[in-house]
Parts: C-alpha cells; sequence; structure tokens
C-alpha cells in the first residue's frame, strides 16, 4: 500500500494497493471536475504503458491538472516499487 | 424562559445567584432539596478572557470545599468574545482552563451538569455547557457554532440551498433539535413540568463516561463517530 | 532571518512538510503503525452533500510509534485537506486515538494543523473537540502527557485553540499561530478597525508562536525544522506529573496574574515591551537563537501549570 499527495486545489492523492491480477491496473477516480475524461485516459494510458500491472489505484481529485497527475501516479509507483511496500 | 423564572422554578424556596457582567455565580437548593453550586453566562453574553478566569474562579473554591455538591452551569451565551484584546492575552488558554475546572470538577465527584436555556456558541459553548457531563435543554434554547448566513459566506453557498440542505442532515445547521441528534444535548425538559424535579433526576442518573457519540449514533445525528472511536480502539489493542 | 548557519543537516520545513512528512520525520524510523488508514476509506460521510472531494484518511493520520524508544500514541492533522478542520470521522479518530492511549497507558502527541470546526459537518465536529477535550483530561488525570506541536499551514484555531490550551505541553514554531478566533472571525464580526486580518505582522504579534512563547501561551518555542521538533518532543515528553486541581490552581494563577500585567496592552508589542525584552520592535525580526537569548530571561514561563 502506498498513499500520496493530499486533497487540495490543483492537487490529488492517489492510493495504491496491489491486486492478483498481474495483467491489469484498476483506477478509480472521485472528482468534482466535469468533461474532463479524455485528459484523464490520455495520462493513465501513458502511465499504464510503463507497466503498472496488479494495482488497484484510487484517485482523489481536487482539481488537478494533467502534470499533477502525472508526477503523483509516477511517485505512487515509485513507492509501490520499494523495499517496504 | 428568562433567567429570573428559571431561577425561581429551579429555587422554589430562595437562592443566592446573582448577574453580574453577564457572569452568574452563586448557589441555591434545588427544589428545596438539594444544593447546588452555580456558575453561568446569561443575557445572551460573549464569553472572554475576564469571564473565563472568573467563572473558573468559582469552580475552583466549589472544589475545594469539603462537601461535593453538584455544580450546575445555566446558559444562555453568545460564542467566545470576539476581539484583538482577548486572542491577545490567549483566549484559548483561558477557555482550555475553565472547561478543564469543569472536568476536574466532575473527576473530584462533583455532578456537572450544564441547563442550556438560551443560545451558545462556539468557543463559549465548548467552555460551559459542552465541559460538564450532563447537557440539559429547554425548548427554544439555540445552539449553534455558526449562524446560517455566516456558514453561506464562508462556503460560498446560497442561503436558501444551505436551508434547503439543513432540513435533510442535522449534521451543520444550527438549532437545539440538531444537536440533540448529535448527541450533545443529553435531554430536552418539559417547561410546563416540574423544572427543580427533573434536574434533580438527571442528577441522579451520573453517566459512566463520555456516551454523546453513542447517543449520537443511536438519534441518528451522528452517524460514524462512534464506530469510529470504536474501531480505533480495537486497531490499537490488536495493532 | 539571518543567513548564518552552521547545520550541517538539512533542514526539513514542518510548515512546508505533510502530515505524514512530519509524523516520518518526528518518530522512530519505521515505528509507525497507523489505524484506520486509507486503505480503510473511512471517509467523510458529508462532504459529498457539499460537492466536495473527500480524502481517504478524512485529514488525520492517527497512530503508534515510538518516540526515541518511548511508545506513544501520536495524531497528525492534514492542514492543506479542508484546513485540517474537524469534522465527524475526523474528529472521531482523535477521541478513538486518546481514549486508546488511556486504555493502553501512554503518552500522546498531538501534530496539530487545524482552522477549527469544517462548517459542512460544524456539530459533529464541535461536538468531536469537546469529546477530544474530555479524552485528554481523562488522559492527563490519568498521568500520561499530551504534547502538542503546532507550527503548520492552517495554523491552530477556534477549538483547536482551546484543544491546545488543554496539553499538557505545547512546542511552537514561528509559523505556529494559536487562537480561538482568527484573524478573519473578528475583521468579518468586529470590522478592520477592530483586527485587519490582511496585515500579517498584527497577526503574528497577536497570535503567532513567538508571542505565545514570550506569554507563556507555549513552553517550546523551535525553528521550522522537522528535526528540531523532533528534539523538543522528546525533551517535553519525559518526566511531566499528571494534571490535577492544584495544577488548575497554579494556572488560575497565571492567567490571573497575566491579565493584571498586561491587560491594558494594546499590540503584542506593548505586552513584550511591559515584559523586559530590550527592544520589542526587534522581535519579529529575530532568528531562532537571537530570539532564544533576547527573550530567555523576561518571558512568562508556564511552569507546568496548564
Amino acid at each position: 500500500m502506498a498513499i500520496v499527495g493530499v486533497v487540495a486545489s490543483g492537487n490529488l492523492e492517489a492510493l495504491f494497493e496491489r491486486t492478483d491480477d498481474e495483467s491489469a491496473c484498476r483506477v478509480e477516480i472521485s472528482t468534482a471536475a466535469h468533461g474532463f475524461q479524455p485528459l484523464w485516459e490520455a495520462v493513465l494510458r501513458d502511465f499504464v504503458a510503463r507497466g503498472a500491472g496488479g494495482l488497484r489505484i484510487s484517485i482523489n481529485d481536487g482539481g488537478a491538472r494533467p502534470d499533477m497527475v502525472a508526477l503523483r501516479l509516477a511517485q505512487g509507483l515509485r513507492l509501490m516499487q520499494g523495499p517496504e511496500a | 424562559m428568562t433567567h429570573d423564572e428559571l431561577l425561581s422554578k429551579l429555587f422554589p424556596a430562595s437562592h443566592n445567584v446573582i448577574v453580574q457582567d453577564g457572569l452568574v455565580f452563586g448557589g441555591g437548593t434545588l427544589g428545596g432539596s438539594q444544593p447546588v453550586h452555580v456558575i453561568g453566562v446569561a443575557e445572551r453574553s460573549f464569553l472572554g478572557v475576564e469571564g473565563a478566569i472568573a467563572l473558573a474562579k468559582h469552580v475552583l473554591s466549589a472544589v475545594k470545599g469539603t462537601a461535593r455538591h453538584p455544580i450546575l452551569v445555566l446558559v444562555d451565551s453568545r460564542s467566545q468574545h470576539m476581539s484583538r484584546h482577548d486572542e491577545l492575552m490567549g483566549l484559548n488558554e483561558f477557555l482550555a482552563h475553565l472547561a478543564k475546572c469543569l472536568l476536574l470538577a466532575a473527576a473530584q465527584g462533583h455532578r456537572t451538569v450544564a441547563l442550556l436555556y438560551g443560545g451558545s456558541a462556539a468557543g463559549a459553548f465548548i467552555a460551559t455547557a459542552l465541559a460538564c457531563d450532563t447537557l440539559l435543554a429547554l425548548p427554544g434554547a439555540n445552539p449553534e457554532v455558526m449562524d446560517l448566513p455566516s456558514i453561506a459566506r464562508v462556503t460560498k453557498l446560497p442561503l436558501e440551498k444551505l436551508q434547503e440542505m439543513a432540513a435533510a442532515t442535522p449534521v451543520f445547521a444550527p438549532g437545539l433539535e440538531n444537536f440533540a441528534q448529535t448527541g450533545a444535548v443529553a435531554q430536552t425538559l418539559d417547561p410546563a413540568g416540574d423544572l427543580a424535579a427533573q434536574v434533580l433526576e438527571a442528577l441522579s442518573r451520573p453517566p459512566a463516561s463520555d456516551e454523546r457519540d453513542r447517543l449520537g449514533a443511536e438519534r441518528g445525528g451522528r452517524p460514524r463517530a462512534a464506530e469510529i472511536a470504536t474501531k480505533v480502539c480495537r486497531e490499537a489493542k490488536t495493532a | 532571518m539571518s543567513q548564518a548557519t552552521t547545520k550541517t543537516q538539512r533542514r526539513v520545513s514542518w510548515f512546508e512538510a505533510t502530515a505524514r512528512q512530519r509524523l516520518a520525520a518526528l518518530l522512530d524510523p519505521g515505528s509507525f503503525t497507523e489505524f484506520l488508514g486509507p486503505a480503510a476509506r473511512e471517509i467523510s460521510p458529508h462532504l459529498a452533500l457539499f460537492s466536495l472531494p473527500a480524502q481517504f484518511d478524512d485529514g488525520i493520520v492517527i497512530g503508534k510509534a515510538k518516540l526515541r524508544g518511548h511508545e506513544v500514541f501520536a495524531a497528525a492533522q492534514e492542514g492543506r485537506f479542508m484546513g485540517g478542520a474537524f469534522g465527524e470521522v475526523h474528529g472521531a479518530k482523535l477521541v478513538g486515538l486518546l481514549r486508546a492511549a488511556k486504555a493502553a497507558s501512554r503518552d500522546a502527541v498531538l501534530l496539530l494543523d487545524t482552522g477549527g470546526v469544517r462548517l459542512q459537518e460544524a456539530n459533529a465536529g464541535e461536538l468531536a473537540i469537546s469529546e477530544i477535550i474530555r479524552a485528554i483530561v481523562d488522559l492527563r488525570t490519568g498521568g500520561h502527557s499530551v504534547i502538542g506541536l503546532i507550527g503548520g499551514r492552517a495554523g491552530c484555531f477556534g477549538g483547536g485553540g482551546i484543544i491546545a490550551g488543554c496539553c499538557t505541553r505545547l512546542i511552537v514554531s514561528e509559523p505556529g499561530r494559536i487562537s480561538v478566533s482568527g484573524p478573519e472571525v473578528i475583521e468579518t464580526n468586529r470590522g478592520v478597525e477592530e483586527f485587519d486580518s490582511q496585515d500579517r505582522a498584527l497577526v503574528w504579534r497577536t497570535m503567532g508562536g513567538k508571542h505565545r512563547y514570550l506569554t507563556g501561551g507555549a513552553d517550546c518555542f523551535v525553528d521550522d525544522d522537522t528535526a528540531a521538533f523532533r528534539a523538543a518532543a522528546i525533551e517535553n515528553l519525559a518526566g511531566r506529573t499528571p494534571l490535577t486541581v492544584s495544577v488548575l490552581e497554579a494556572e488560575q494563577a497565571r492567567l490571573k496574574a497575566r491579565l493584571r500585567r498586561f491587560g491594558t496592552a494594546k499590540d503584542g508589542s506593548e505586552v513584550w515591551q511591559a515584559l523586559g525584552v530590550t527592544n520589542p520592535a526587534s522581535v519579529p525580526g529575530m532568528d531562532t537563537e537571537e530570539f532564544l537569548n533576547a527573550v530567555r530571561a523576561v518571558r512568562e514561563s508556564a511552569d507546568d501549570a496548564r
């Protein structure tokens, strides 16, 4: 398990948990900002392509921009690959 | 109910309760049978540093006495006194001190019972009525954290929308019924009945511990608090 | 602030750190076990009504850990989520932690960073604060210490300030502000003549860490540095005595004396002048070392009357 970020304006938190299914990465996003689905999908496609199988990622969004989303996802993934995760 | 009407109902024989600068001090024999110490805030006054220290002094002198008479806290206040002077002096310490005095009095064997018959808000509410073991109220009492127009300003929501939401949940809007549902108010008294007898009855049932979260769950005003606190205690035990 | 520093360690700002980073820096490495962590997803049931996003830990991280080998219960508020304010779940987590500390006979450290009550769940938040105060008093009368650490973004306002006043000891840094009514609250209710909330220097002279330390509202003043907070927490945890009626009698005398001595002062600088600080106007600009040297002999100590 790993948690990164906080729910504040322009920021988000992402909770990373392991699953048994190595072939899938499940992402749940909770956001009050509507109409940004294509943007989320683009950021997530990039992220998953780098190998995020076996993860469940739950996001609470405070209105983060795509670069912040990418940063938090990368931070979380690094923690999950670390020795303590 | 006015302060004087309240006193005459609680102390039909006699009492020596006085109001000075909106603060209440004294004592009496509740219903003619049970001696009690009395403190409080009256006349919808604000509670500031001077008021808090004066009330705390009265609580401490009650604790110093040999008899463990109950302490009755009569509340009709506004919020804490909001001023530069009060904050410069450290109002947080003064209000904390008053709350600690009431809680220590209870730990020393005094029953502490508050009777909310008017308003109270925010820090003044925390340091007086909410610092007693049992909070009783009379219909018409109006506890609040902040009035709805101010909440509307801070949350940037239209007042009409807030009023609509307040009807759906007791968790944020002012009022006795809402606070009762969250478990803050143990019991709302019947003003038509014998008030002294009702307070005496409440005095005879001291809560064993802080039951307010459990009450809030039963009454539906705080659906999660009791369960969360219990879960934490359970995890702490097994961790 | 002076630029001269001989410290070789890199300073980590307490103010800038998140709640989780503060806990990691404060406690013995790897010793923290979280209770009701984010994976439990115990979010606020009330924020959705206001179309506000939730956070998995509801803005407070609680658990047990070691502080230089001594087992403590710890809680850290996240000042960046909803201003660190107390809601139903947030508050109940701290209530539960303090009750658990009592059951386990442990001291508690509270990393306070809060604007007060969360207005969207105001009644639940207010009541939680009252329950927290009662639980702190229970813990303290049982002989355990509750140490408050204040130096975060949100300060320590509203009911949070009252909670601070119930702690055994308070550690504060310069950015730490402690008060009941915040600057905006005073200005909104009483007008800009009473308090200009935009005047940052005034805010710090009235409720800032230095003023609180000078008048006995805080016991320890440290750099905005996680290592300094850790050292102070270890030092202040040791050798405390239980909360008793005599402690409160001493506090009564201490607060009464404060009003007698400084009650007519209109400004923090007048209080510092009356205390005997040599050059009160220079206080806000002093770095921690200068400040501690300048005020050591004249500051009002709470002397454990808290």
